[in-house]
C-alpha cells in the first residue's frame, strides 16, 4: 500500500510538473489548474500547521495542563485575539494595540542586532592593512574592499552635490554597484537554472528511472 | 532598421535542452574549488570528534534543489568524522527535509543512532527570538525532541545547556528566519563559529558576512558550493550531477546575451547611418 502511495505521488508530482511548466508554452487551463492547487494546498497546510504545532503546543497544551506556572501564555493569547478583532468593523481599533506592540519589540531588537551585526562589524571588516594579506590576489582583494565600501558609500551621501573629485568618487562607487548587481543577477540566474535541474533529475531520475535519483 | 527579435519560446525550449541533456549524458566537465567552501569543508574537518553542532534547516521545498545537496553533504561528513548533530528549523519543512537526509544517510551509517549521535528537535516559531532564547537556554526552547520525548533522555543532549556547549552553528537558508538571524545571535552576540548554506538567490546579501570579522566561517552558496562540497568530500552526489547540466545552461544564456548586444549594437548603428 504505502509502495502504492509512493508511485502515485511521483505520478501526481510529474503531472502538475508539467502542467506548471506548460505555462511557458502559453497560459491554459492546466496551468491554472495546478496553481490553484498549490495555492489551496498551501493556505491549508498552513491553517492546519498554525493550528497543530504552534498554537496547541504552545499555548492550549500548557494553559490547559498547569495554568498556575503557564499564566503568561495569556497574555499573548488574548493580544492574539485583539488582534482578530480587526476583521470587526466596530472593534477595529482594539487590533492597533497589539500590532504597536509587535512592531515596537520587533524595531528594539532588530535595532540593535542589525546595528552591531550590519553596521559595525561590517564597518569593522573593512577596517585593515590591506598590505598583510598572505598572496598578492589577497592583498588587491582586500584593497578593492576597501576602495569599493568607501565610493559605495560616498555615493549614497545625496547631500553634497555629486561634482568635482566627490563627484568622480561616486562615479566609482557606481561602477562596484554595477559590479554586484552583475554578481547578484549572476547568482539569481545559477538558482534558477538550479530549480530547473531539480525538476528534471525528479523527471528523469524518481518518475522515469533512467538517472540515479 | 528594426530590431530583430525570436520568440522567447525557443530560449526555453534551449535551455529545456541544454539542462537535460547533461543529466542523461553526463560529460564531467572539471570543477574548482573555492576559498568559502574549503572553509566550510575546514571548519568540519578541524572539530574534533565526539563535539556537538547544531544544524539548522531553514528551508522549504521550493528550495530543496540547492540545499538538500549541500545538507546531505555536510550531513555526511560530520558522520564520517563522528560529530554529534543536533537538528532544528526555523521553517516548519525544514524538519522534514532534515528527516529526509536522515532517510538517506541511514543506510551508509547504520550504526548512528538516533539520540546519541544525532537528534531532531523540530521547529519553533519565532526567528530571532527563538534564536535568542535557544542560546541562553536551549532547554526552555525545546523540552522535547520533535517526537514528543523529553530532550533528557537523549545522551547527545546530555550537557547541551546553550550554545557555549556546541562546537559550531550551521544554518541552510532560504530567506528569513534562517542564516542572518544565526550571524547576529551565534556570533555576534554569542561569539560561536557560525556558517551556512544559501540559495544562489540570496548569496549576494549573504557573502558580505564572510569577512576579517568572520561573521561567516565560509559560505555554501547554491548547487556549485554544494558540487564543491562533494568534490572535497571525494563523494560525487546529486550536486556534482547537475554540474554538468548548470554550466551548459549558463552557456547557452551567454550566447544569448552576447547575440542580443550585437543585434542591439547593430540595429543602434543603422539607427545612426539611417539619419
Amino acid at each position: 500500500m504505502v509502495q502504492f502511495f509512493n508511485v502515485l505521488g511521483i505520478w501526481i508530482g510529474a503531472l502538475l510538473t508539467f502542467a506548471i511548466f506548460s505555462f511557458l508554452y502559453k497560459d491554459n487551463p492546466f496551468y491554472k489548474t495546478a496553481e490553484q492547487i498549490f495555492v489551496g494546498l498551501s493556505a491549508g497546510y498552513w491553517f492546519v500547521y498554525t493550528i497543530f504545532f504552534i498554537l496547541i503546543p504552545n499555548m492550549y497544551e500548557p494553559l490547559s495542563t498547569n495554568i498556575t506556572s503557564n499564566w503568561i501564555k495569556l497574555i499573548p493569547a488574548i493580544l492574539g485575539v485583539m488582534m482578530l478583532l480587526r476583521l470587526i468593523p466596530n472593534l477595529e481599533w482594539v487590533s492597533r494595540f497589539p500590532i504597536a506592540l509587535v512592531i515596537g519589540t520587533t524595531s528594539g531588537v532588530f535595532f540593535l542586532r542589525y546595528l552591531k551585526s550590519d553596521v559595525i562589524n561590517q564597518l569593522t571588516a573593512t577596517i585593515m592593512n590591506p598590505f598583510l594579506g598572505n598572496t598578492t590576489v589577497n592583498t588587491i582583494g582586500q584593497i578593492l574592499l576597501i576602495v569599493g565600501t568607501f565610493t559605495g558609500v560616498v555615493y549614497f551621501y545625496f547631500s553634497k552635490k555629486h561634482e568635482g573629485v566627490f563627484g568622480a568618487t561616486a562615479k566609482v562607487g557606481i561602477y562596484f554597484l554595477m559590479i554586484s548587481f552583475g554578481a547578484a543577477f549572476g547568482y539569481t540566474a545559477m538558482a534558477r537554472i538550479s530549480l530547473l535541474i531539480g525538476r528534471l533529475q525528479f523527471l528523469f531520475g524518481d518518475w522515469l528511472g533512467i538517472i540515479e535519483p | 532598421m528594426a530590431r530583430k527579435t525570436i520568440d522567447r519560446r525557443w530560449i526555453f525550449l534551449l535551455i529545456f535542452v541544454g539542462v537535460a541533456l547533461p543529466l542523461i549524458f553526463v560529460i564531467g566537465l572539471p570543477l574548482e574549488t573555492t576559498e568559502n567552501v574549503r572553509m566550510v569543508y575546514d571548519l568540519v574537518e578541524e572539530t574534533p570528534s565526539g563535539s556537538t553542532v547544531l544544524i539548522s534547516f531553514d528551508f522549504d521545498p521550493a528550495s530543496r534543489p540547492e540545499l538538500y545537496p549541500m545538507a546531505l553533504a555536510l550531513v555526511d561528513h560530520c558522520f564520517q568524522k563522528d560529530i554529534k548533530m543536533i537538528f532544528t528549523a526555523l521553517w516548519p519543512m525544514g524538519v522534514q527535509m532534515a528527516e529526509d537526509v536522515i532517510d538517506v544517510l541511514q543506510e551508509k551509517y547504520p550504526e548512528k543512532e538516533y539520540g546519541k549521535d544525532y537528534v531532531n528537535v523540530g521547529f519553533k516559531a519565532g526567528g530571532i527570538v527563538t534564536v535568542q532564547a535557544m542560546a541562553k537556554n536551549f532547554r526552555t526552547v525545546y523540552p522535547t525532541d520533535m517526537n514528543g520525548t523529553p530532550i533528557s533522555e537523549h545522551p547527545i543532549l546530555r550537557g547541551v545547556k546553550n550554545f557555549d556547549n556546541l562546537a559550531f552553528l550551521f544554518s541552510l537558508s532560504a530567506g528569513s528566519p534562517g542564516i542572518k538571524e544565526w550571524v547576529q545571535i551565534g556570533h555576534d552576540a554569542y561569539g560561536r563559529p557560525t556558517s551556512g548554506g544559501v540559495t544562489g538567490v540570496s548569496a549576494p546579501s549573504i557573502l558580505p558576512y564572510v569577512n576579517e570579522q568572520q561573521q561567516l566561517t565560509g559560505l555554501l552558496a547554491g548547487l556549485k558550493s554544494a558540487a564543491e562540497y562533494e568534490y572535497l568530500l571525494e563523494n560525487p552526489g546529486l550536486g556534482t550531477s547537475g554540474m554538468d547540466a548548470q554550466s551548459m545552461a549558463h552557456l547557452i544564456i551567454i550566447i544569448f546575451i552576447i547575440i542580443a548586444n550585437i543585434n542591439y549594437w547593430r540595429a543602434k548603428k543603422a539607427e545612426k547611418g539611417g539619419k
